[in-house]
């Protein structure tokens, strides 16, 4: 069962691989995003390593949603969506392959790129390394809430603005706990406990999401 | 057997019609009586509160409007859950009814809290756990409309808006606690909107002010789902009955 | 039975009269607003829905 998972990984990373220019978009949306706020801030040093957490975890956020109304909207237009659909397996799994493909190629170039931009906030060696972790275990969940967004307002006029409107509040606790996990491990009491629920939140986003992301596809399918 | 068949009965619109547009009297005439009466002991029965003097009175209202708030989400919840359960066609209705009641009640809550908050805390906004949850509700609300708005098909619209309602749902207790511990964490204030030490009778008439609102929001609800329902199912032949009878 | 000992106390409010009336006004001006809303939309849908059906009886007697 789970080939069909595999093959759509696949799939969709030799798709996205045809269009790089919007995963750098992305990439470069985040860089940007992230260093307009030392100008909007001063430049002062211990205020924006305070702040960083806070900053590249909302950019990433914003990042994240940019690539969403892709997520199944090009596979809709040319009718993929509904053979898949109609295919015996289940939908959910194609839509977990699908997420796990969106976050390969959204949200882990937003971890790798992370290091970088923490050394322009001056963050401490620990903390960087905090952030990148959570960054990388948190991005996953953003994926997969995102999947839910991106399958209810599918083929919808303004759509893009209508799923941050639905998506940006349900990513809160990953924004919670993210930079939480920072701010955990700058004060010394160690951002453990927040990586593992950001983990936690991992798991049961990419368990969930992909099957009431399948039952909002079918319902747009109808 | 039969109580199926008459709950399926009730379900149908044109019967929910007639009976959501005799009980709507009753429900107003409720809320305005549990209204005069929690007023009368609320603003002036109960004694002051010495810790917060008269300003505490504004939880006559914050509490009722917080408690619908939440409450009206739940109850929007369980008719998306029954409508995706069951396919019916009253449940996507609802749900749409009670939303713009909600989100109003919702954004009262937050209104009251923050009128409450300046005379206790010294500013309008504190970034309390339940302050924070609140106005997040207030946003999972408008995502909510705005979704349903923006789907032509009521159908497609009433299914739609209903899994991102129990997405909702399921999100709220996580939100509210990782909210709260976010909150604990950068030591937020320690003063309470509700005091557990609160006298009996200004209890009652929290209580009061609450079935008031409670009673207000099915009224409002009723009136708006007929109008619904009108629009909806416009080409069947109970809605030409009504509207060629001089129903206003 | 009654706290207040004037009207001018109870409008003050022991000093909270801003907060406390801006608290009840809102509410109240929401809770009317509401309903006249509702009703009006209510009349407005009627309206239209009324004119439709006349448009449509009358190309079907055509």
């Amino acid at each position: 069962m789970p080939n069909i998972v595999f093959s759509v990984i696949a799939r969709d990373l030799k798709l996205a691989m045809r269009r790089q220019a919007d995963i750098v978009s992305a990439l470069f949306f985040f860089v940007i995003v992230v260093s307009l706020f030392p100008l909007g801030i001063g430049p002062e040093v211990d205020l924006l390593r305070q702040l960083a957490p806070g900053i590249l975890w909302v950019a990433a956020l914003l990042a994240t949603m940019l690539s969403l109304p892709r997520l199944f909207a090009d596979d809709y237009r040319d009718g993929t969506l509904e053979q898949l659909a109609l295919a015996p397996h289940p939908l959910g799994l194609v839509v977990t392959g699908k997420v796990i493909a969106h976050w390969l190629v959204s949200g882990l170039p937003l971890a790798l790129i992370t290091p970088v931009l923490g050394i322009q906030f001056d963050l401490s060696t620990d903390a960087l390394l905090v952030l990148t972790g959570a960054i990388l275990i948190g991005t996953p969940a953003l994926s997969g809430i995102g999947a839910i967004g991106a399958a209810l307002t599918l083929g919808l006029r303004g759509g893009g603005i209508l799923l941050s409107l639905l998506v940006l509040p349900l990513y809160i606790p990953v924004l919670i706990f993210g930079a939480g996990a920072v701010d955990a491990t700058v004060s010394g009491l160690g951002g453990e406990g927040h990586l593992s629920l950001l983990a936690a939140m991992t798991i049961a986003a990419i368990g969930f999401a992909p099957w009431a992301s399948a039952a909002a596809l079918k319902i747009a399918l109808e | 057997m039969n109580d199926r068949f008459n709950l399926y009965r009730f379900a149908a619109p044109a019967t929910f019609y007639p009976l959501a547009g005799k009980m709507i009297p009753w429900f107003v005439a409720a809320g305005i009586l549990f209204g005069l009466a929690g007023l009368y002991i609320g603003m002036l029965v109960a004694p002051t509160d010495f810790q917060q003097g008269e300003g505490y009175r504004i939880i006559f209202v914050h509490v009722p409007t917080s408690w619908m708030s939440m409450f009206i989400y739940l109850v929007m919840a369980f008719w998306a859950a029954i409508g995706l359960a069951f396919n019916t066609r009253l449940s996507g209705m609802m749900a749409r009814a009670l939303a713009p009641t909600g989100a109003l009640m919702a954004f009262l809550s937050l209104w009251t809290g923050a009128l409450w908050g300046k005379p206790m805390w010294g500013t309008w906004w504190v970034w309390d756990a339940r302050l924070t949850s609140e106005l997040i509700l207030l946003f999972l609300y408008i995502g909510y409309m705005a979704l349903v708005a923006a789907i032509d098909d009521p159908r497609r619209g009433d299914k739609a808006g209903g899994i991102l309602l129990l997405v909702g749902v399921v999100n709220i207790p996580i939100i509210y606690f990782s909210v709260k511990w976010w909150n604990t964490l950068h030591q937020g204030s320690s003063v309470n909107l509700t005091k557990s030490s609160m006298a009996e009778i200004m209890l009652w008439g929290m209580l009061l002010m609450a079935l008031a609102f409670w009673m207000y929001s099915i009224a409002i609800a009723l009136a708006r789902v007929r109008t619904i329902m009108l629009e909806r199912e416009r080409h069947t032949d109970w809605v030409r009955q009504e509207l060629a009878g001089d129903s206003q | 039975m009654i706290y207040w000992n004037s009207f001018s106390d109870f409008l003050a409010m022991g000093g909270y009269g801003l907060y406390v009336w801006g608290s009840f006004g809102v509410t109240t001006l929401i809770m009317v607003l509401e309903p006249i809303a509702v009703a009006r939309n209510r009349k407005t849908t009627i309206a239209r829905l009324k004119r439709q059906l006349r448009a449509e009886s009358r190309s079907t007697e055509a």
